[in-house]
């Protein structure tokens, strides 16, 4: 674990982020999802409901999806986390945010950072899904507006195309 | 309607359905790409909590715990140091204390009076957001409290005993009553006379983004809101009362909005005015962000409803006559109760032929926080009614659910219950045909009936056939009066200029897309402007269905405008090119400084409306529908799987694919909660399964495959034929899954929602209290 405590309670506390080395300091069960809205300016991650039940602040952990809200940032040390901001690689969209967006996967936008981040790591396990293992794959990511549908369809046509881009 | 004109069917994830989703030389058509759909897909897009001010405090909310009460006393505990913290009560309101709506009847802070739980009392604001928690623990109110009423049962009997009345002289919000003909005179002629109770419970909207403002005031600028809302200029009105300013010294802007399903429609008023006051008496920005238990607990939800029908019809099931009475609880003030009762009541008939009708219905008051917008507005709960209790009068006749409909639908020429002649084309016995043939519902019928006899596992197949109205009630779009602006801009692109809100239904893409259309300019050529009431016209709220065909016709009126101009200014010619247009706009408005078109509603001149006797064209236009619900019951838990849905309606002309094909699926996904997954747990009157983990909406591995399909007929009324669509598919899915339920399990289920504790309840009993709904025959 890469941390050092301070003599006012908080933590020196180290990980990448989209790649990146930061450090930050901070109370030692302060929750990641605010060190990265608040301290890192990476506001992609959205609270929903602070319980880890709705997924609108997921992100990758040493590539394991974890609902930020629940992540102690002292937990994240020495982790490399990455999120929503670091998915799009010089203005050219991944190919599962670009078929979240072909595919009306997207509405009102909020539980899609989460969402396209349960994709990344779904497809990472299993790059053909079946219908399934999508459903399984997202069931932890809550959406009010598209029924997912929308959704489902995305992560099938992001699967065919990473495979035959 | 012309049968099978073009059909959509949706990009179907099972691959069972065809895409056919047309990409058309036309932009109007055409699945392009939302405009802040990138911003979206990257974590680019700025809602209200991504959004920081210098000096910055952060505000909370101190609420009642009780339902009905004086306040004694408040006091500040000592453990805190007050001084920190700015502290703002009733007393520093400086216009009135309300929330200017319809009534102005309720408070933005209680003044002495609580009238129920979690209602604003008193605000605290503080640099650090953690602090403030401790801070409302230390606010300690004395109550002295007083007799609560918690449901409508309790709002009317409160009055038979002349005991609590907590609202008005009588409890009552509003009353309507719709008389069509002479039904007391049908009821000696009736073959059957078919009654029946129905009701629907609260449900919350839940939008994964929770409310949030920014309030900024300066005593020479007035006041700044910033935030997470539908209805720009409904919170400008507000702030202009509770401050007393005028117009120009309030200015609403709104960001992007993570979902609001109606939710947002009224309740930000309320948060803007408690930003505002902390931000004026701090001298500082002040953000308030709900968490999800405070938004849950003291937002607005779904008005609880109970219907009751006496139907007259002959031997054949054809309707004679019927009386409906239709009540929805509003909760502890009037705010949009009185809206929400019209929509219900106009829609209690449903798609039917009603030669004689009365419709009587009411909106009562209880000690619970009030209920407000939600996706549908009082049609599907007066539609649940409606579509129950039809399959209930094909039992008692002795024809099939599909028959029944058939032999009562309305038809052109025909009026519906406010007697508006039906001027549209609608054929509804095609829409009933489409949807059985898609749904595979007579073979799949007769094969559960076989089987549900010997097998273990129940299935069963229900229909719901409705009609949704479009646009606001009656005279309502006269009074709204709204306006749509179409800028060009120096570099010769274009910006459409409406309040209409963006939260997630594609306003932005829509609109755009019509006017560009209507300027014969590409797409992408065209933006929209962030709605700000500094910078945009009034369009009216972004409620009621209305956006695409009420607004969507005005932005298009208003590029005819714009093109009208510069062809009058000679910069343009007909058959101009989209390049042309561009050097046209940009010479424009370098020569003359500024180029905007403006178009103003104007009603349709054949349209008559009395709003004292509920009579005359409801609607300009209605959508129509049949959708098939297919369901299993597991016997071991009585948990209820949906296994198919098909979702057939008309909908005018669908104006984007996708985006159209979404709006339904999401309806029909949120009226799935409403009738088997969301229940709201009261306790005098609190909410209290306030959390996602005890309030269950539908996750991905709940839903069944939703199959969308459309036939269009257009609209004269609507931007480019469209009608309206958000609403219409919250309507139909709650009965139709009931109707399937009672044709797997032969148990009667009157009430939504409808969890397994509840049908094991009702199977237990042997179906619900036979008194509610008996089948008379003469």
């Amino acid at each position: 674990m890469t941390s050092t405590k301070d003599c006012a309670g908080k933590c020196a506390v180290t990980f990448t982020v989209n790649g990146e080395a930061r450090q930050v300091v901070a109370y030692p069960m302060a929750r990641l999802l605010d060190i990265l809205r608040n301290e890192l300016g990476l506001t992609g991650a959205k609270e929903g409901c602070g319980e880890g039940e709705c997924g609108s602040c997921a992100v990758l952990m040493d590539d394991v999806l974890v609902n930020s809200c629940l992540v102690p940032v002292l937990q994240a040390g020495g982790t490399a986390i990455f999120t929503i901001e670091g998915l799009a690689s010089e203005g050219k969209l991944h190919a599962v945010q670009q078929a979240f967006l072909d595919c009306g996967g997207a509405q009102c936008g909020i539980c899609t950072p989460g969402m396209i981040m349960a994709t990344v790591e779904l497809l990472g396990k299993k790059p053909a899904p079946s219908m399934e293992e999508i459903r399984e794959g997202l069931s932890g990511n809550l959406c009010r507006c598209t029924g997912y549908m929308q959704i489902f369809s995305a992560v099938a046509e992001a699967a065919r195309r990473i495979a035959a881009p | 309607m012309r049968p099978g004109r073009r059909g959509h069917g949706m990009p179907c994830p099972y691959g069972e359905s065809v895409m056919t989703v047309q990409r058309n030389e036309s932009i109007v058509g055409a699945s392009v790409a939302r405009k802040e759909g990138r911003d979206k897909v990257t974590g680019r897009a700025r809602y209200i909590d991504d959004m920081t001010l210098p000096g910055m405090l952060f505000g909370a909310t101190v609420r009642s715990s009780v339902a009905r009460a004086k306040i004694k006393k408040i006091s500040f505990g000592a453990e805190i140091n007050w001084d920190e913290f700015v502290v703002v009560s009733a007393a520093d309101i400086p216009g009135k204390n309300c929330i200017a709506l319809i009534l102005d009847d309720q408070p933005c802070l209680a003044d002495g009076m609580i009238n129920h739980p979690e209602e604003p009392i008193l605000l605290l604001a503080h640099p650090e957001r953690h602090k403030l928690w401790k801070a409302m623990a230390a606010v300690k109110i004395d109550y002295e409290e007083l007799p609560a009423v918690t449901t409508i049962e309790e709002s009317e009997g409160g009055l038979a005993s002349g005991r609590e009345v907590i609202w008005g002289a009588d409890n009552i919000f509003k009353t309507f009553l719709i008389e069509k003909g002479d039904v007391d005179s049908v009821w000696p002629s009736a073959a059957h006379i078919v009654e029946g109770e129905y009701s629907t419970g609260a449900q919350e909207q839940l939008y994964i983004e929770n409310n949030g403002i920014i309030a900024a005031f300066d005593p020479a600028e007035g006041v700044t809101i910033w935030g997470s809302l539908q209805c720009p200029y409904y919170v400008h009105k507000a702030m202009m009362k509770l401050f007393a300013l005028p117009e120009d010294k309030v200015r609403v802007v709104q960001m992007e909005t993570g979902g609001a399903f109606g939710g947002k429609e009224e309740y930000p008023s309320m948060i803007a005015g408690h930003a505002a006051l902390l931000a004026r008496k701090s001298g500082r920005p002040v953000k308030i962000i709900y968490d999800r238990a405070e938004d849950m607990a003291a937002t607005t939800k779904r008005h609880p409803s109970r219907t009751r029908h006496r139907t007259a019809v002959d031997g054949d099931g054809k309707i004679l006559g019927g009386e409906i009475e239709f009540v929805i609880d509003g909760g502890a003030y009037a705010t949009l109760s009185s809206v929400v009762l019209s929509r219900g009541t106009i829609h209690a008939g449903g798609p039917y032929h009603w030669p004689n009708i009365r419709i009587r219905s009411k909106a009562v008051a209880t000690n619970v926080p009030p209920h407000g917008a939600f996706r549908g507005f009082g049609a599907p709960q007066s539609l649940f009614a409606m579509e129950r209790h039809m399959d209930r009068i094909a039992q008692v006749v002795g024809v099939s659910a599909s028959e029944i409909r058939r032999r009562n639908f309305l038809r052109p020429e025909q009026t519906t219950t406010t007697q508006q002649k039906v001027s549209e084309e609608v054929n509804l016995e095609f829409l009933m045909d489409r949807a059985l043939e898609l749904s595979d519902y007579e073979a799949k019928k007769k094969r559960f009936t076989a089987a549900n006899a010997t097998g273990e596992k129940k299935r069963g197949m229900g229909i719901a056939s409705f009609l949704h109205g479009a646009g606001f009630t009656g005279s309502g779009e006269r009074y709204l009066d709204s306006v749509a602006g179409v800028e060009g801009c120096a570099d010769g692109t274009v910006r459409v200029l409406v309040s209409s809100t963006e939260f997630g239904q594609g306003t932005n893409t829509v609109l755009c897309q019509i006017a560009a259309e209507t300027l014969k300019i590409s797409y992408d050529s065209v933006a929209i402007a962030q709605p700000d009431t500094f910078a945009v016209p009034n369009s009216g709220p972004t409620v009621a269905s209305r956006t695409v065909m009420v607004v969507g016709k005005l932005v298009h009126s208003a590029a005819l405008g714009l093109r009208q101009t510069l062809v009058g200014a000679g910069l343009l010619r007909d058959g101009y090119s989209a390049e042309e247009f561009r050097v046209a706009c940009a010479e424009y408005v370098a020569k003359c400084g500024v180029l905007k078109s403006y178009a103003r509603y104007q009603a349709p001149p054949d349209v008559f409306w009395d709003d004292e006797k509920y009579r005359g064209e409801a609607y300009a236009t209605y959508a129509w529908a049949v959708y098939v619900a297919e369901v299993s019951v597991e016997p071991a838990t009585y948990s209820v799987a949906i296994e198919d849905f098909v979702a057939l309606q008309e909908v005018g002309r669908v104006l984007h694919p996708i985006l159209a094909e979404g709006q339904i699926v999401g309806g029909v996904a949120q009226a799935i909660g409403f009738a088997l997954y969301e229940k709201v747990v009261w306790e005098g009157g609190r909410m209290r399964n306030n959390q996602m983990t005890n309030y269950i909406m539908p996750t991905s591995s709940d839903l069944p495959p939703i199959r969308v399909f459309f036939e269009e007929f257009g609209n004269p009324h609507g931007a480019y034929g469209a009608k309206g669509i958000g609403e219409l598919p919250m309507d139909g899915p709650a009965p139709a899954i009931l109707n399937a339920l009672e044709d797997a399990c032969g148990v009667r289920c009157t009430a939504i929602p409808m969890l397994p504790e509840d049908l094991f309840a009702a199977m237990a009993h042997g179906g619900p209290d036979a008194t509610v709904l008996s089948g008379k025959t003469q």
